[in-house]
């Protein structure tokens, strides 16, 4: 039992339960999920659906603090990302075109890898510190997806287009499938190849990573980029799902739940240990908490107080000052030595 | 104990104890400030300076002793308080304000103030008046920042002055400085003497050490070795007392039969360096590291040891000389070069250039391994468990748990896991930064056991520790810093003795015969190791 | 213990030359005046004292919140819930005064107290737990913003007498008029300017942007310097939102949103080093009229859209930042 107290997904995960629970009483058939005309249908389904993005972004960002860094400029990423692909398919002939669609798509998410790269080239090259680097992406990447779009909202009608967002593929919610593959993409990068190791170790203590021969820059660099593209991705699924783009709207504050949610599923600000799981349930959390405020009937702004609610609670919790000052000092355990009773003699296996 | 009679003390400490878990610190040591004296407080790294500064200024509790200041006991609750009371510290990291002004650095805090407005008129006039006392010529409104570290350690010593200090500690305050501006601290420094301020002074520089104190405590393993009048001791009888004997602790290495210089040098070089220096760092050196050979570097701490090792590794880059590696030149352009060319290098410093304290045993194990053969190639997890725990078992890591975290072991295992870390890249040089220190005996004993089976499996290793009796067992040739600069190097046969060494180290001069070292007064008096 | 001469372990030691300090501020004059310049030249009517009387007008509330914001950026540290706190002022007041019916004079002092009160609040968490600024000021900012739609979802109409005759208070000189919010500004920048410069308070501020770690050893109260900071940056944002309120005679949940990047960019363009210690309130003042300036430029151009407006603001941080790394040599 203790072990599963422990286990760093049980605070989380309870979090994630009882909000699902509270549902219940408010709407007894939350839980059922059913299927209609060949389509997955359900109150789970909206919130894994409509939560696609911000686990999305959550995910690049889980990278990019697990460097020590932090990304402010992703929710400029989806708007510009949005903007362009709606305003590369409103000028299609043929808006229902696939080549057309995937050419608006391509276009789009190489905006966002070369956005990206802007940013892991002030923070890893130049050197600025990652909040005022990324600080001005933010500011100016509103100015630039408004530009694209000319201040308007720009509405599509494109039925592949359409599909990134809002449609189905057997039955699933296409973006709940994009999610999907981009976390798996991303375990897959990181924990299959050395990446997730190495970007730990950067973010544990870059000085002794370069001293191992860690190309730390260049780590720190794929963060951004990876970030960026993530957010490209939430950017298309979010102008898909409304079939216009709003550079002014879209996306926006999106960068703050995605650190929340970083930091709800255990990742230190600090950097270093990171969880692309505990951030899907963190993200997962968010977008429960906005459905189940919805639900319950209180008025939707509210939200906002809660999650202040959460980021001091969570922030609290993982300051150490704060656990030694409330909690008071708590001993470790005494450092294991070494037995000196029989020293055998060294094997040296080299 | 030498008394000198004189004035009475205006500090003294006895019996002081200091404990950390598993440590003793301090134990049982006295030591006496006298009014219008600077004195010198000596010892190698973990000798117990640092503790005990840190003890009579309130950053450390004390454990046991009684600390008296001009006839009072007092027990300091941090250095603000001491400071209060008269006892100032500077330290070699120039605690002020690089932003502010000169005058504000001095008075900041205490500004004179007229209707709750501060007046910058009075400010730098006073600031100027207390530099003036001082000998200084400075621009009080000029940012600190801008000006050179030893006027910024003068305006720190003139803020501690300002707020009344009877006893200045200077910890390490010349590390920084070229000899122009040792000069001028040390024309401060007799200044304050003459009006009657008792100062203690630490610093690496034995040159210095002899130049300005009138006496000196000598600190070893947190015991205090004695209370010397500085004239009256020798350059070689203070190397002595500050290295002192190891300890019968260790049992002997079993002698095996070595081969011998001669021998080796017919062996290819795997690293040449000649001429090899970085400006502020060390002197040009050249050093030549064959296979299967053991390379000890002696000298006293901040004598130049770690830079020899960061320029041949590449954490540093070299700005004078070249460097061979199989006989070919490399452009060591960083760590990464270094391992190509199955260079590897444990840092002294564990905590922030080695371990990544948040990830397991296994991880850092692997770390630099992994690094070489790039993210995309990751090590089979089977193999990482299969090295891992080949060498958790050979180097015997407690706990033998390859996942817990690093950070949890004790400083003996740690410095096992940096080792398995290197040792599992199949360096041909392994330089060794204090590989031993702060370890505990038996963990030392398997280290110097490994370098021994290491080079006799033809490894070359490149060992740099202030133990001279551990340099002198392990190593096949000797190279010895002193002041930043290599100023001897030789073959370790019989006739090479720890007392010879010292005497190298004490006179800066490998021919010199060691009856005969220097007068604390002789001509060779300020060699410092930024003009190269 | 490491002794290695050539590195200097200062911590964060930042070299300014002397001539370099006011380097920033020059920059950013001269930008004012070339970009005044070229307004003068190019549109009729821009030459009108009363345009730039205008900047000041529109701005007033945006240059109070940026003199809080200065104080904070200066103890290296950063304030986001500067907008959310206005906005939240704007709908407390409007609320108390126009639902509750409370006097002017009693919802003036209370809505200010409460914006201090939350940026002590703030300070206080950042301080003794020593979270960082970025995420407590977030929490803050979600608060803030938060108890803005828990008043009312919708904008609420000032017609308080008190209230809209401030606003309609006009200083007239000449042909050229500044409203009441201006003199309010002004003489926050003067207060500012003089605590900044002349007292304790002001100079701990800068000791602790500059070295933290020093300005503890020196004996300066960091615990108390570092609450007030956030407590002036907390009072500033509310009186902001006053005026604000003054400006627009309503509130509004959606008021000052994205304001807090204004602030910061009005602040870094005046020189002010994000990374603390070094920066002046005029820069300040210089960095809101360059803001200001860019969108009466975009104004009288006509044909330039508003998001042009951001596009320049991030291209002229951008270059500031740029400059201040390379004024600034940091060792590492």
């Amino acid at each position: 039992m203790a072990n599963v107290v422990r286990h760093r997904f049980f605070w989380p995960l309870l979090m994630l339960v009882v909000l699902l629970a509270s549902n219940l009483i408010f709407t007894p058939d939350f839980f059922a999920v059913d299927v209609r005309q060949g389509h997955l249908y359900g109150s789970l389904v909206d919130i894994v659906r409509f939560g696609a993005p911000l686990i999305l972004v959550s995910l690049g960002m889980t990278l990019v603090i697990a460097t020590g860094g932090i990304d402010l400029s992703v929710g400029s990423v989806v708007a510009i990302c949005g903007a362009l692909a709606c305003l590369r398919i409103s000028e299609l002939g043929d808006q229902n075109s696939v080549v057309g669609v995937l050419m608006a798509v391509g276009l789009a998410l190489g905006l966002a890898l070369l956005l990206g790269a802007w940013n892991g080239l002030l923070v890893a090259q130049v050197g600025i510190q990652p909040i005022i680097a990324t600080l001005i992406l933010m500011v100016a990447g509103r100015g630039l997806a408004q530009l694209i779009t000319d201040g308007q909202i720009i509405t599509v009608n494109s039925s592949p287009y359409k599909l990134i967002g809002g449609g189905y593929w057997l039955t699933v919610p296409f973006s709940i499938l994009v999610a999907l593959l981009v976390f798996g993409l991303a375990l897959l990068l990181t924990r299959r190849t050395a990446l997730g190791l190495l970007i730990e170790s950067v973010g544990g203590n870059a000085e002794a990573s370069r001293l191992a021969g860690i190309h730390a820059r260049r780590i720190i660099f794929t963060g951004y980029v990876f970030a960026a593209f993530c957010a490209g991705v939430a950017g298309l699924m979010i102008s898909s799902n409304v079939s216009s783009a709003d550079g002014n709207n879209a996306g926006l504050w999106i960068e703050l739940d995605a650190i929340l949610a970083v930091v709800i599923g255990g990742t230190s600000l600090a950097g270093g240990r990171f969880s692309l799981g505990g951030t899907v349930l963190g993200a997962l959390i968010i977008q429960t908490l906005t459905t189940t405020i919805y639900t319950i009937g209180i008025p939707p702004e509210t939200t906002l107080l809660f999650k202040a609610l959460v980021v001091t609670v969570v922030c609290l919790l993982q300051s150490p000052a704060f656990r030694a000052k409330v909690f008071g000092r708590r001993r470790k355990p005494p450092l294991p030595q070494p037995d000196r009773e029989q020293p055998t003699k060294v094997e040296v296996p080299a | 104990m030498e008394t000198s009679g004189e004035a009475r003390a205006i500090l003294t400490m006895t019996g002081i104890g200091k404990r950390f878990p598993g440590v003793r610190a301090l134990d049982e040591v006295d030591f006496r400030l006298f009014p219008g004296e600077v004195h010198a407080l000596m010892g190698e790294n973990g000798a117990g300076k640092s503790t005990l500064i840190k003890v009579l200024t309130g950053v450390y509790d004390v454990d046991e002793g009684d600390i008296v200041l001009d006839g009072a006991p007092v027990r300091f609750t941090g250095p603000l308080q001491a400071q209060q009371a008269g006892v100032s510290t500077v330290y070699q990291e120039v605690n002020l304000c690089a932003n502010l002004s000169v005058a504000e650095n001095i008075h900041i805090g205490r500004e004179p103030r007229r209707f709750g407005a501060i007046q910058w008129g009075e400010l730098r006039r006073r600031s100027r008046h207390l530099l003036d006392g001082l000998g200084l010529d400075v621009d009080v409104s000029a940012p600190l920042g801008s000006l050179s570290l030893a006027v910024q350690q003068m305006v720190a010593i003139a803020r501690a002055i300002d707020i009344s200090a009877k006893v200045l500690i200077l910890d390490e305050p010349t590390s920084s400085l070229d000899a122009g501006e040792v000069g001028q601290l040390f024309r401060v420094m007799r200044q304050l003497k003459g009006e009657g301020m008792a100062i203690l002074f630490v610093s690496h520089f034995l040159d210095q050490v002899y130049e300005i104190s009138d006496r000196m405590t000598v600190l070893r393993n947190g015991r205090r070795v004695g209370e010397y009048a500085t004239r009256e001791l020798s350059q070689l009888d203070l190397v002595s007392a500050m290295i002192g004997k190891e300890l019968a602790a260790l049992e002997e290495l079993e002698e095996q039969p070595r081969r011998s210089l001669a021998a080796l040098e017919r062996d290819r070089p795997v690293v040449e360096a000649a001429g090899l220096g970085r400006n502020g760092a060390v002197a040009p050196f050249s050093l030549t590291i064959h296979r299967g050979e053991v390379v000890g570097l002696a000298g006293l701490l901040g004598s130049g040891r770690t830079e020899v090792a960061r320029l041949l590794f590449g954490a540093d880059r070299a700005d004078a000389g070249a460097l061979k590696v199989d006989g070919e030149p490399v452009n060591m352009r960083g760590p990464r070069t270094a391992m190509a060319r199955d260079i590897a290098f444990c840092s002294e410093n564990r905590r922030t250039e080695g371990l990544v304290a948040e990830l397991t045993v296994r991880e850092n194990i692997i770390l630099a391994l992994q690094a070489a053969r790039g993210w995309s190639r990751p090590l089979p997890r089977r193999r990482q468990d299969e090295l891992v725990d080949r060498y958790v078992k050979a180097l015997r890591i407690v706990p033998a748990n390859p996942e817990a975290l690093v950070g949890q072991l004790s400083g003996g295992n740690q410095q096992k896991v940096l080792l398995a870390r290197w040792l599992i890249t199949e360096p041909r040089l392994l330089i060794l930064d204090e590989p031993t220190r702060g370890i505990d005996v038996g963990a030392k004993a398997e280290i110097q056991r490994l370098v021994v089976t290491l080079s006799d499996g033809g490894m070359a290793v490149l060992f740099i520790s202030a133990e001279l009796e551990e340099v002198l067992r392990l190593s096949h040739k000797i190279a010895v810093l002193r002041d930043r600069r290599m100023v001897d190097e030789l073959a370790n046969d019989d006739e090479v003795t720890a007392e010879r060494i010292m005497a190298i180290i004490a006179s800066g001069n490998g021919t010199a015969p060691p009856e005969a070292p220097p007068g604390p007064h002789g001509p060779d008096v300020v060699v410092l190791g930024e003009e190269a | 213990m490491t002794a290695v001469p050539g590195t200097v372990a200062n911590g964060r030691s930042r070299v300014l030359r002397p001539q370099q300090k006011y380097l920033p501020i020059f920059a950013t004059l001269a930008l004012l005046v070339l970009m005044y310049s070229a307004g003068v030249l190019r549109y009729d009517g821009f030459s009108d004292t009363q345009v730039v009387l205008n900047v000041f007008v529109d701005n007033a509330f945006l240059l109070v919140v940026a003199v809080g914001m200065t104080f904070v950026i200066l103890t290296g540290g950063i304030d986001l819930s500067v907008g959310s706190v206005v906005a939240l002022t704007t709908m407390l007041s409007a609320s108390l005064l126009e639902e509750r019916g409370w006097s002017p004079y009693l919802v003036l002092p209370l809505v200010l107290l409460l914006g201090a009160l939350l940026g002590f609040g703030m300070g206080c968490i950042i301080h003794y737990f020593e979270i960082q600024p970025f995420i407590v000021t977030l929490a803050g900012m979600f608060l803030a913003r938060g108890l803005c739609y828990t008043i009312s979802t919708s904008s609420i109409t000032i017609s308080d007498p008190f209230w809209t005759s401030i606003a309609q208070q006009r200083f007239r000189f000449g042909g050229f008029f500044i409203s009441a919010s201006v003199v309010v500004a002004l003489v926050v920048v003067a207060i500012g300017i003089y605590v900044l410069g002349y007292t304790r308070l002001g100079r701990n501020t800068y000791a602790i942007g500059g070295n933290p770690q020093s300005a503890l050893l020196m004996g300066l109260p960091v615990a108390r310097t570092r609450i007030a900071v956030y407590t002036i940056s907390g009072f500033c944002s509310a009186l902001g939102g006053v005026l604000l309120s003054f400006y627009m005679l309503s509130g509004n949940s959606g008021h000052g949103l994205g304001l807090e990047l204004d602030a910061i960019a009005a602040v870094v363009i005046g020189g002010t080093l994000l990374t603390g210690g070094s920066g002046y309130l005029v820069g300040t003042v210089l960095g809101v009229l360059v803001l200001g300036l860019i969108q009466t430029i975009i104004t009288f151009q006509g044909d330039l859209s508003s998001w042009w407006t951001k596009i320049v603001i991030g291209v002229l941080l951008f270059v500031f930042i740029v400059l201040q790394r390379a004024v600034t040599r940091r060792q590492r």
